[in-house]
């Protein structure tokens, strides 16, 4: 089996770096980062990834765009999409699953949780 | 000739008893080898059996001291189990505390890393807030600055609200005014109120003991219920990191300045 890849949508460098020291801890992964919708869409459109995470509130593309043209894009639908957010209010969490987001993880995040989630999408061990 | 006939057949039948006779105590000798043999086992099992009443009670007593032998390794062996499984369950709790400390330090590293990736005032502003937004889980919170002539703290970023709407304090005076000369991070109720005049956490910004600003927290992400050991590590981290990084920025920018007005004089001077 390759190697499997990882794509963080996210705005906030803090975030990212964050969120790549958790997923570093997965072995035979590869961790690609885009720093905002547009720039996210370019990535998973010309490469292959096994799963997004992506955040909501972000400039240029939203995260709800994002995932909304990934599922509407047959090579990219079946990506699992995992959203990590600030926005903790249930009718948020069920807008973004109800565009096809896997999961949805609110801020701050615990590591293990997003490692946990990452690795039972991924169907990694 | 009848006789001769009768005389034949009588031989003929004496001769079929004769060898039934003899095939009969063929058998009778075979088993009789037989039983000899099983005889023979059962004599010897007998032997090697207690024979007298003092043997079967020594018998008994050293069967019972096995069983009492077996009996204590047994306790032995189920004692060492339960130590095993005890350790087991300390060292997965230890593996549970060390995860969390790794992803605490992770998080502080970050914070630090990220706080001195740059000299830029307003970015450095911008990171600041990112890690409140995103490590800490802060809704409503700014990033206030000390003038040190006036003893004025006024607020420079925020998030939540426009950076005017939250009010001006005064160095030793007032919740935030008196947290920041405190010089110590400062938590109250952390409750939901936003009243922009009573935050429920303040961290004031020092740089060598000297307070330079204070970030001041009014409410949380709806999904954060209070803080954890990990958020006061982070306002320990802030309260020096985020301080050194706005004092290393703003003595960037006003060493810039300087620079380009001696560069402005020499080109003066040489021109």
């Amino acid at each position: 089996m390759g190697q499997q890849r990882i794509l963080i949508v996210e705005d906030s460098p803090t975030m990212r770096q964050l969120l790549v020291f958790a997923l570093r801890r997965l072995k035979g992964v590869e961790i690609v980062e885009a720093q905002d919708g547009m720039d996210g869409l370019r990535k998973v459109s010309n490469d292959h990834f096994d799963i997004a995470l992506i955040d909501i509130n972000m400039p240029v593309m939203d995260g709800l765009k994002l995932i909304r043209l990934m599922r509407s894009e047959e090579s990219l639908k079946e990506i699992p999409i995992v959203v990590i957010t600030t926005e903790g209010a249930s009718e948020d969490r069920e807008r973004a699953l109800s565009l096809g987001a896997n999961e949805y993880l609110t801020k701050p995040i615990q590591a293990n949780r997003v490692l946990s989630v990452v690795k039972g999408l991924m169907k990694l061990s | 000739m009848s006789e001769e006939k009768k005389i034949f057949g009588r031989a003929d039948e004496f001769l079929a008893l004769f060898k039934r006779g003899a095939e009969f105590s063929k058998e009778l000798l075979v088993e009789n080898e037989r039983l000899r043999t099983e005889l023979a086992r059962l004599e010897d099992r007998q032997n090697s059996a207690a024979q007298t009443p003092e043997d079967w009670s020594k018998l008994r007593r050293e069967l019972l001291e096995r069983i009492r032998v077996l009996e204590r390794e047994c306790l032995n062996v189920r004692e060492r189990l339960g130590q095993v499984e005890t350790e087991n369950s300390q060292f997965a709790q230890r593996y549970v505390e060390i995860e969390e400390e790794n992803n605490n330090l992770a998080n502080l590293y970050v914070a630090s890393y990220q706080l001195h990736s740059t000299l830029d005032l307003d970015e450095v502003l911008k990171i600041i807030m990112e890690i409140v937004i995103n490590l800490v889980g802060a809704e409503v919170f700014a990033i206030y600055l000390l003038d040190e002539e006036s003893g004025a703290l006024g607020a420079v970023a925020a998030e939540g609200a426009a950076v005017a709407d939250f009010p001006k304090g005064r160095l030793g005076s007032g919740a935030l005014g008196k947290a920041v000369a405190a010089t110590e991070a400062t938590c109250w109720d952390p409750g939901q109120s936003k009243d922009l005049n009573q935050p429920i956490v303040c961290v004031p910004l020092v740089v060598q003991s000297r307070p330079i600003g204070a970030i001041s927290i009014y409410s949380l992400l709806q999904q954060k219920d209070g803080f954890s050991a990990l958020d006061h590590e982070l306002f320990n981290m802030l309260g020096g990191h985020a301080a050194t990084a706005i004092f290393a920025a703003r003595l960037y920018s006003q060493s810039e300045r300087k620079l380009n007005t001696i560069q402005g004089f020499i080109d003066l001077l040489t021109n």
